[in-house]
């Protein structure tokens, strides 16, 4: 009885307690940078794309949900092409925990309902952004020992002009 | 046998071993780089060091190499001790400074020795700061890619390529810490071999070009057990495919055949799986001559109306499997069943297994061969004709080095140390051929002749071995003098190996390297005999039998039949266009089953989608006899069907109830009853009903990525994947790996060990068989007691006629054969076609290195490139067969040269 009494207090305090809920969707909750919702892919410094097609993403995804094929130009490794179907991700980030080159992200971004199921299959096109996203410093080709147009062997961060094979000098 | 103490514990290891041979052999894991089981140990890298004590009372020890110790009795070591583990990750630190950010970019990457090696050593941290070495890549052809950054110097390459497959024009340059392993300047790397840089290369420096454009890393790769199909030696091969396209080939150690290396034809012929003119629909031939795709009924209902008048025959291929010739000779009925291979081709195949099963030496495996201490080759060019074969060959001739290294106390492993010891020392190996071998620089002796004089030769041979042979009337003296050297050399050899096959063209030379070795036999050598087959298959459509292809012409051209069966073969290549014009003009109806559109499918009604051997299951008879099975990988979703299961849908649909099987056993068990001679092929593997606690096998490795994504463009809703009815297999990453019957495993993998280096966990013992022995089973052992009489026919000696040559086979091992040429990697290989001869016929001809010349051969004309061989016998021209726009002309045929015209010289 008492127990009872006392539940029907404190659900009526509540009544003068700020309120949680918001009116969403015209007003949006405030989402950390760091919360995973979309995934997205992003941009080296240069504008070229970040990801270089390690399959590191694909392999890490528990619900198998993310399959891309290397294509390469000039040297440098492309996604022929880039799927995820996020009607079967689950948001767990491991994908972006993987990637070696900070190409995919997980974004503040939820909205992403549909009617139809294949609408949740996203594409390259679909997914690739024109921005660096969370990380923007990062170019993966600048510390990477490939040549690619503009940076030849021995031009990248930390590294020593190539080697004279025929060089006798010790 | 030797007891050695590990980390507390005994194991009883062979004590002509070294440490880490042992270890490895124990399941233990020690980290290595330069040592590799068929290289031996040169210690360069310092990755397997453990730590060696003196005795039970020795606390403090001393840090040695397990590859440069002996795994001598009583040894006390530990790979645990804290300074050793210590050792080992400061040596992988110390390759880590130079070795660039690349893994993510690295073709190598997720199959990476030095990856793994990194994770076992446990460093996960670059303390070093400052810079890395850098070098400029290299074009070394359409098969292997170069990434210098990455090496770590551990000499695998060079070693491989130098010393085991005696190539050339790789090598290492400049000093130091800045090695450079590549060639003296960009280029082709000539070595027939250079695929297995790709395998032997711990890292990312060689890697697969043909791989590259369509990349998947291994896990993403489903793989199958299988045979190689561009020759007759039978290598085993694992194909691997994503997106249900073959993407790669990779070796299958088979310790009895190919053991650790394939051929480059092996390797990267596989594109014409993939190629442009693969058939898949069923074609019908329309009234204006198109051919339409048709649905599967629709062709199979035109199919069955020709069959029903019973007065259909079958051509058999050398390259379908013992199933699907078995299952057409079983549609048209055995006596209406023609061997699709030339007429003389058949009688040289029925000669290879008269004397593999009557005469007294037996067939030598791969290894067998390897263990030889004395080889005599009679007209056998091997480097082109059966590549795996030359290897084999090449390490054969180092016996005595070993032999010599045991008098001197040196381990069998020490490699540098037995190859300084041995530097000049080879075994016998003579070589008689009609033209230069790419084996001439580690034979003792080397003979050039026509064929017949060749033949003449080995006959001698077998004579001055065993008088009860026949003499070789009008030898002259130092002919003779000769014959008896070599005799003598391979009397004087323990196990003796002869050594002879279709590059010579000849049924002579066959029979003369018969009888050498049975005269070595009947003296109480214990000789073996190697013969090569043109195809993967040609042994075992010998042994099914068949009708000449002569017959199917005469059949049709009387009216006696109506209706042709094709089966994936292109007649074109195995007669001269006009006859074979005329049989097929003959033929009222041609049904053609094959996987790629060739001439003969251009003159079908019907054209039926065959698998290759990556979308079938089968069995192939290799030359030595052993018949394997390979299977399925990628289960086709269009037309194509395997062919014994379309011959077995026409049975049906022409009302026929022979031939109708509803799963390969069934079809393996009926071939078995119909013929005993090759029931022994049902234990060449597990039947489809085999399972390992109740699961199937997985052809896909445990994280095969994207399932829920790679159809998800097409439909969202997870198709179950097409099951293989014939096979043990799932088709994807469900059902069991772990040890199974050997003849069956899909890939290679244990646990931290990635790379192609998990074999070790595989193996009996490191180079030994696969546990559960070696796959394969022998179907042609000579019978006991056999002793067939020798060969008496000797042909006459050649002599040279006036304005005619003697044109034999040049067997090329890129272009010679049919598919892999198809393959765009090895297209790239291909030269135009070309005719040899002697300089001094060339300079009576008036025509110099690259003049076109005009052959006239088989009632034709044919313009060529002449290309001076200057070990060519005079009178003697060299024909580089089975490229394209070439006659197939039975050789050797004597045939007329001339400049050509001017008009036709381009």
């Amino acid at each position: 009885m008492l127990s009872a009494l006392r539940t029907l207090w404190l659900t009526f305090l509540h009544l003068f307690h700020r309120r949680e809920t918001i009116r969403y969707p015209e007003q949006k909750p405030y989402l950390a940078p760091r919360y995973r919702g979309r995934i997205i892919l992003s941009r080296d410094p240069d504008g070229e794309e970040r990801c270089v097609s390690c399959y590191l993403c694909a392999v890490a995804c528990p619900v198998d949900c993310i399959s891309l094929q290397k294509t390469a130009e000039d040297g440098r490794w492309y996604p022929e092409f880039f799927r995820i179907n996020f009607s079967r991700c689950i948001f767990c980030g491991y994908c972006e925990e993987a990637c070696p080159t900070y190409a995919i992200q997980l974004t503040p971004d939820f909205e992403m309902s549909e009617y139809e199921r294949r609408n949740l299959v996203y594409e390259k096109e679909d997914l690739l952004i024109s921005g660096t996203g969370k990380y923007p410093g990062y170019s993966f080709y600048r510390v990477s020992g490939l040549a690619i147009p503009g940076k030849d062997k021995g031009e990248a961060e930390g590294e020593e002009p190539p080697v004279d094979v025929k060089g006798l000098l010790p | 046998m030797a007891t050695i103490h590990v980390d507390g514990r005994d194991y009883e290891v062979q004590p002509t071993d070294n440490l880490l041979h042992a270890c490895l052999s124990h399941g233990l894991d020690i980290p290595y780089f330069c040592w590799h089981p068929a290289l031996g140990s040169v210690g360069a890298c310092r990755q397997c060091a453990v730590k060696e004590f003196r005795g039970e009372d020795d606390r403090a020890g001393r840090i040695v190499m397990s590859c440069m110790t002996p795994a001598a009795d009583g040894t006390r070591l530990s790979i645990a001790e804290a300074e050793a583990v210590a050792f080992r990750k400061s040596i992988i630190e110390w390759l880590m400074t130079n070795h660039p950010h690349d893994c993510p970019v690295c073709e190598e990457g997720g199959e990476c020795h030095l990856q793994d090696m990194t994770l076992m050593t446990g460093h996960s941290y670059r303390r070093y700061r400052f810079t890395k070495r850098t070098y400029r890549n290299q074009y070394l052809g359409p098969f292997v890619g170069h990434e210098m950054n990455r090496c770590i110097a551990c000499y695998r390459c060079v070693r491989f390529y130098r010393d085991y497959a005696g190539g050339r024009d790789l090598d290492v340059y400049a000093a130091h810490n800045h090695v450079y392993f590549g060639r003296h300047e960009d280029g082709v790397l000539e070595s027939e071999f250079s695929g297995n840089l790709v395998e032997v290369c711990p890292t990312g420096v060689f890697t697969d070009r043909t791989l590259a454009n369509v990349y998947t890393r291994k896990w993403d790769l489903k793989g199958a057990p299988s045979v190689c199909v561009h020759c007759g030696l039978g290598c085993n091969t694992i194909p691997n495919a994503r997106y249900g396209e073959v993407r790669r080939i990779l070796n299958r150690y088979n310790g009895e055949v190919n053991r650790y290396f394939l051929c480059d034809r092996g390797r990267f012929g596989y594109g014409f799986v993939n190629g442009p003119k693969r058939i898949r629909r069923p074609l019908l031939a329309q009234d204006d001559g198109a051919a339409e795709p048709v649905a599967p009924t629709v062709a199979l209902g035109r199919w069955a109306s020709l069959l029903r008048d019973g007065r259909a025959i079958g051509i058999g291929s050398p390259r379908a499997s013992l199933e699907a010739n078995f299952a057409l000779r079983a549609l048209v009925g055995p006596e209406r069943f023609h061997a699709g291979v030339a007429d003389a081709e058949g009688r040289l195949l029925e000669t290879v297994v008269a004397i593999l099963r009557d005469g007294p030496a037996p067939a030598a495996s791969l290894r067998q061969a390897e263990d030889s201490d004395a080889v005599l080759v009679l007209g056998e060019d091997a480097p082109n004709t059966a590549p795996r074969l030359a290897l084999t060959l090449r390490q054969a001739v180092r016996r005595a080095a070993f032999a010599l290294a045991e008098q001197q106390k040196i381990p069998h492993w020490q490699d540098a140390a037995v190859r300084d010891a041995g530097r000049d020392v080879r075994s016998p190996l003579v070589i008689a051929t009609p033209d230069a071998t790419r084996l001439d620089d580690i034979a003792m002796a080397t003979l050039r002749g026509a064929p017949d004089d060749i033949a003449r030769l080995g006959f001698a041979i077998a004579h001055a071995i065993d008088p009860a042979a026949p003499a070789v009337e009008g030898l002259t003296e130092s002919a003779r003098e000769q014959a008896e050297r070599f005799a003598a050399l391979l009397q004087a050899a323990a196990r003796p190996l002869v050594v002879s096959g279709y590059g010579s063209g000849g049924e002579a030379v066959i029979r003369a390297a018969a009888n050498v070795a049975q005269a070595l036999r009947r003296t109480g050598r214990d000789a073996r005999i190697v013969l090569t087959v043109p195809e993967c298959n040609s042994l075992g459509l010998a042994l099914m039998g068949g009708a000449p292809l002569s017959a199917a012409h005469a059949a049709l051209r009387d009216g006696r039949a109506r209706t042709l069966i094709v089966l994936e073969n292109d007649l074109y290549r195995r007669a001269d266009r006009a006859s074979v014009d005329a049989m097929l003009g003959a033929a009222e109806h041609v049904v053609v089953l094959d996987h790629t559109l060739n001439e003969t499918a251009y003159h079908a009604d019907i054209v039926i989608p065959a698998g290759t051997f990556v979308e079938a299951d089968g069995t192939f008879i290799s030359n030595e006899g052993r018949a394997q099975r390979f299977f399925q990988l990628i289960v086709a979703e269009d037309g194509v069907k395997e062919s014994w299961r379309w011959l077995n849908e026409a049975a049906r649909a022409a009302g026929k109830s022979n031939a109708r099987w509803d799963t390969l056993d069934d079809l393996i068990t009926a071939l078995g009853e119909q013929l005993p001679a090759l029931a022994a092929i049902r234990d060449a593997a597990p039947a489809a009903d085999f399972r390992i606690a109740g699961n199937r096998i997985r052809s896909a490795p445990h994280r095969y990525s994207g399932r829920t994504a790679i159809h998800a463009d097409l439909t969202v809703h997870e198709p179950k994947p097409p099951q293989n009815p014939d096979a043990p297999y799932t088709n994807s990453m469900e059902g069991y790996y772990g040890r199974m019957p050997p003849a069956l495993y899909p890939f290679f993998w244990a646990p931290s060990w990635n790379s192609v280096q998990a074999l070790n966990k595989f193996q009996d013992e490191v180079g030994g068989a696969l546990h559960g022995g070696d796959p394969g089973v022998r179907v042609i052992e000579p019978r006991p007691g056999a002793d067939s009489d020798y060969a008496q026919e000797i042909p006459r000696p050649f002599a040279r006629r006036d304005g005619e040559w003697l044109v034999v086979p040049q067997y090329r091992v890129f272009g010679s054969e049919e598919l892999s040429a198809l393959a765009a990697a090895v297209a790239e290989r291909v030269t135009g076609p070309s005719l040899g001869l002697n300089p001094e016929d060339a300079a009576m001809l008036a025509v110099v290195d690259g003049d076109a010349v005009a052959l006239e051969l088989g009632g034709a004309s044919h313009v060529l490139s002449a290309q001076i061989r200057p070990a060519l016998p005079r009178g003697v021209a060299a024909l580089s067969i089975g490229l394209p726009g070439l006659p197939a002309v039975a050789l050797p045929a004597w045939a007329r040269i001339l400049p050509a015209p001017p008009e036709l010289r381009t």
